[in-house]
């Protein structure tokens, strides 16, 4: 396990590199001057010129590369462009948006799925689980903004039960705000996420169910749901947590559409803005910083996989020996 | 030398367009609701300013936060147009026009609490003309020769040619503290409100300056919360998250606020002109007949009923209301596609013609296209429609001036000298207008200068220049709660020291 410890830390490492890479590459690719974002219409020669230097995209393109290489290696993501503030702390500060964010309706998609999605499996040929399937079926084919439109017109217009939209000025220094402000958008992307989540968890178990050591264990005298508990639980869990992995990664970019409905300020929305504006520095920041969240979270996906499941662990160490 | 003596700003004129507009609509329980002098107005906008300089590409959100309201100028553009003086306490214009002498107010302080003196003034139109300024007024400014400070009270400002427009331009130019440095995320005006806290993304907010000099507002601060979606902002305001909003861009929400006990629709005069501008430099555009019976063939009022609902202006030329040489032009070529059949056979195009539309391709310009092209095939004109995007249009019709006809909103209040640029992409190039546009900014008087652009924009409607389908709405709603904002939102200002809140 130690030294497929150190070969996935290894792996992450080289990953990260050639992402900032592949990221170097692809924004320089990308028809335009990053320096005509600098400048206003109708701007002269000079003017492009100083922008330039100030970009530093009159450098030829190695120096560029080790230009933008230092200033990683020192955790410097440059100043915004558009804005002029430094790149970093306005990352860090929409993170406090949307990673709770995205936790919470992770936390709350898979409370939802898990459950759900093992009833769906059991009762496969009953309706409750026909009726399970339908609605994740549903909750699939809905978009997201249409689920949070719908929500925030329930929920907040008619009942005035909760904001419709919007995140304290304060940010979590104010946290009843900041929760309430949050629950509406857990809520939205956790019953999409939840969908696809239990479709997931009931084809795993649909497989369990068939498999022989459960067979084995109700021979051996356990119920059908301590069965189902102590040994299809664990083994259904490993193809899932890798899905779980995808999902999460997925949700923390892509809960932008979810951002602009409830007007938050997340990460989504900075990337956004920052295409829209040709901010590069901002674009470069929030790619760079979400490439490194989603390869931890592949990361941390794949050692828990092997925690759960010793046979995944022992291909290993046979491939490594 | 001609002296004028200017006298201190009226604040009730400022904001009588604003409040007429409100008596007729606002229920008679609200009047009678005590306000609160110290409530903080909440504010909810589409335009974060991405910085907090407005001559570095902070966008327009920052004129709406912050003129007048965190920085003053020497003069100010009021909500119904005319420009007064603020900071100016005399303006003195030399014989030949070119030297402009501005004493200033005294007892003016900044946030700071340094002085206001002559060298701040001179500091911030520098910065404003300065190489790195991204100021879009910046042009308009060009004409400065020098700025000198003969006194701390005193800015002279000689200029290479005469400009009547030269307070106008002013009014656009924040007067900052030259001790501020960088004002990308701090400020240091004279205003009657400073800034308290900027959560990029979230909110911004102000709360009033203690030391202003002038009268105190009617409110204790104002906090603007930033919207990306107009959805989640018009929810906002329906569930009490903020008190107003300044500008509702679709006519599909404001069923919303039907509701007169509870909201307040103020239908303000925008300076956005929807257009369909020929390219008059090529065939058949560069006759006039054939614009004229073009301009003719369009029913601009189905178009307006079609995209604004009965929101919105219908205008004759490229002149909105709010600009000082305004005439009702409507009636120069009205609807009339019978009319129009005969210019077209008079200008030998009896059996029609076909061009192509290069429209951008966001609301309204594609549905007007749509309606273009149905009316224009009713006299037999077909219309081959080019969608095209923001830099694709810059590039082909800004710069290279290559097309035949294309559709665009203009934006900009006081506007209508385009038309005397004949290089400008329309290409109208009519030297009696150029002349009147040009004598219009080396007028002595305002009253000359109107007369001059009033006979311009008769010309330029008389010629169908282009064709001017109408004026966007300016729509700002609000709880019956607020009342005295201003409706027209010229420059995209929003001015607060008039507000009121009912406690």
């Amino acid at each position: 396990m130690l030294r497929y410890l150190l070969r996935r830390t290894l792996v992450l490492a080289l990953s990260l590199v050639v992402a900032g890479l592949v990221l170097f590459v692809l924004l320089r690719l990308l028809p335009g001057d990053p320096a005509a974002a600098l400048l206003s219409v109708g701007a002269d020669e000079a003017q492009i010129a100083a922008a330039r230097e100030q970009v530093g995209s009159d450098l030829p393109i190695g120096q560029q590369l080790l230009r933008f290489l230092g200033d990683l290696a020192r955790f410097d993501l440059g100043k915004s462009f558009v804005s002029g503030s430094p790149v970093l702390p306005e990352i860090a500060k929409r993170l406090a948006v949307t990673v709770p964010l995205t936790l919470a309706a992770f936390l709350l998609a898979l409370a939802l799925a898990v459950p759900l999605g093992i009833l769906a499996a059991v009762k496969a040929n009953r309706w409750t689980g026909a009726a399970l399937s339908g609605l994740s079926q549903l909750g699939l084919a809905v978009p997201v903004f249409w689920i949070g439109i719908l929500l925030v017109w329930i929920v907040a217009v008619e009942w005035r039960l909760l904001p419709a939209s919007g995140f304290p000025a304060k940010g979590w220094a104010d946290p009843a705000a900041a929760t309430r402000g949050l629950v509406l958008p857990v809520v939205t992307i956790a019953l999409v996420m939840g969908a696809s989540l239990l479709r997931y968890v009931r084809s795993a178990t649909l497989d369990v169910l068939g498999a022989d050591y459960l067979r084995n264990a109700r021979a051996m005298g356990s119920s059908f749901s301590q069965a189902l508990l102590r040994h299809g639980l664990r083994n259904g869990a490993a193809p899932v947590i890798s899905i779980l992995g995808i999902e999460l990664a997925s949700t923390l970019l892509g809960a932008v559409v979810v951002e602009r409905v409830f007007a938050l300020p997340g990460l989504g929305s900075m990337l956004l803005l920052g295409i829209q504006q040709r901010d590069y520095p901002s674009v470069q920041g929030v790619l760079l910083v979400s490439t490194l969240l989603v390869l931890l979270i592949g990361f941390l996906a794949d050692i828990l996989q092997r925690l759960i499941d010793p046979r995944l662990r022992g291909a290993d160490e046979g491939e490594a020996a | 030398m001609s002296h004028e003596t200017l006298a201190p700003p009226a604040m009730r004129t400022l904001f009588g367009i604003g409040l007429l507009a409100l008596t007729l609509s606002v229920a008679p329980s609200a009047l009678l609701a005590e306000t609160d002098p110290a409530a903080v107005l909440r504010i909810g906008s589409l335009y974060e300013p991405q910085n907090l300089d407005n001559t570095a590409g902070a966008g327009q959100g920052i004129n709406e936060a912050f003129n007048d309201n965190v920085y003053e100028a020497l003069f100010r553009l009021t909500d119904a147009g005319t420009v007064e003086p603020v900071l100016a306490a005399s303006h003195e214009v030399s014989e030949d026009g070119l030297t402009h002498t501005f004493t200033l107010k005294d007892g003016v302080t900044f946030h700071s609490g340094d002085p206001l003196t002559a060298a701040d003034v001179k500091y911030s139109i520098e910065r404003v003309v300065a190489e790195a300024s991204k100021s879009s007024r910046k042009r308009s400014l060009a004409n400065i020769a020098g700025i000198e400070t003969p006194d701390d009270k005193t800015v002279v400002v000689t200029l290479t040619s005469k400009s009547i427009s030269l307070p106008y331009n002013l009014s656009y130019v924040w007067v900052v503290n030259d001790a501020a440095g960088d004002i990308t995320a701090k400020e240091d005006g004279t205003g009657p409100y400073r800034l308290e806290d900027w959560a990029r993304g979230t909110a911004l907010s102000l709360t009033t300056f203690d030391g202003y000099w002038g009268e105190k507002p009617a409110n204790g601060g104002a906090v603007f919360s930033y919207f990306s979606e107009a959805a989640a902002l018009n929810n906002a305001l329906l569930t009490d998250a903020v008190d107003i909003i300044t500008s509702v861009q679709s006519p599909d929400a404001l069923s919303m606020f039907a509701d007169t006990s509870a909201f307040t629709i103020a239908e303000g005069k925008s300076t956005t002109k929807q257009l369909l501008a020929w390219n008059d430099r090529v065939a058949p555009f560069d006759n006039v007949k054939v614009r004229k019976a073009l301009a003719r063939a369009v029913d601009d009022k189905k178009l307006l009923e079609a995209i604004w609902g009965d929101r919105g202006t219908l205008i004759g030329s490229f002149v909105p209301p709010t600009d000082p040489w305004y005439v009702d032009l409507t009636g120069v070529d009205p609807y009339d596609p019978e009319s129009a059949k005969a210019l077209l056979a008079e200008a030998g195009l009896a059996d029609g013609f076909t061009f192509t539309l290069d429209t951008p391709n966001y609301d309204p310009h594609p549905i007007t296209a749509e309606f273009v092209k149905a009316e224009l095939a009713k006299i037999g004109v077909t219309v081959n429609i080019n969608i095209i995007t923001p830099n694709e249009w810059y590039e082909k019709i800004y710069q290279k001036h290559d097309f035949q006809a294309t559709l665009q909103e203009h934006v900009n209040h006081r506007d209508i000298v385009f038309y005397g640029n004949p290089d400008f992409y329309w290409g109208y190039n009519n030297p009696e207008v150029t002349k009147l546009i040009e004598e219009a900014e080396a007028s002595d008087t305002e009253a000359q200068q109107t007369e001059k652009l009033t006979e311009a924009n008769r010309i330029i409607a008389e010629d169908a220049a282009s064709n001017w389908f109408f004026l966007y709405p300016q729509i700002v709603v609000s709880t019956v709660k607020v009342t005295g904002y201003p409706v027209n939102g010229l420059n995209a200002q929003f001015f607060l020291r008039g507000i009121q809140k009912a406690s």
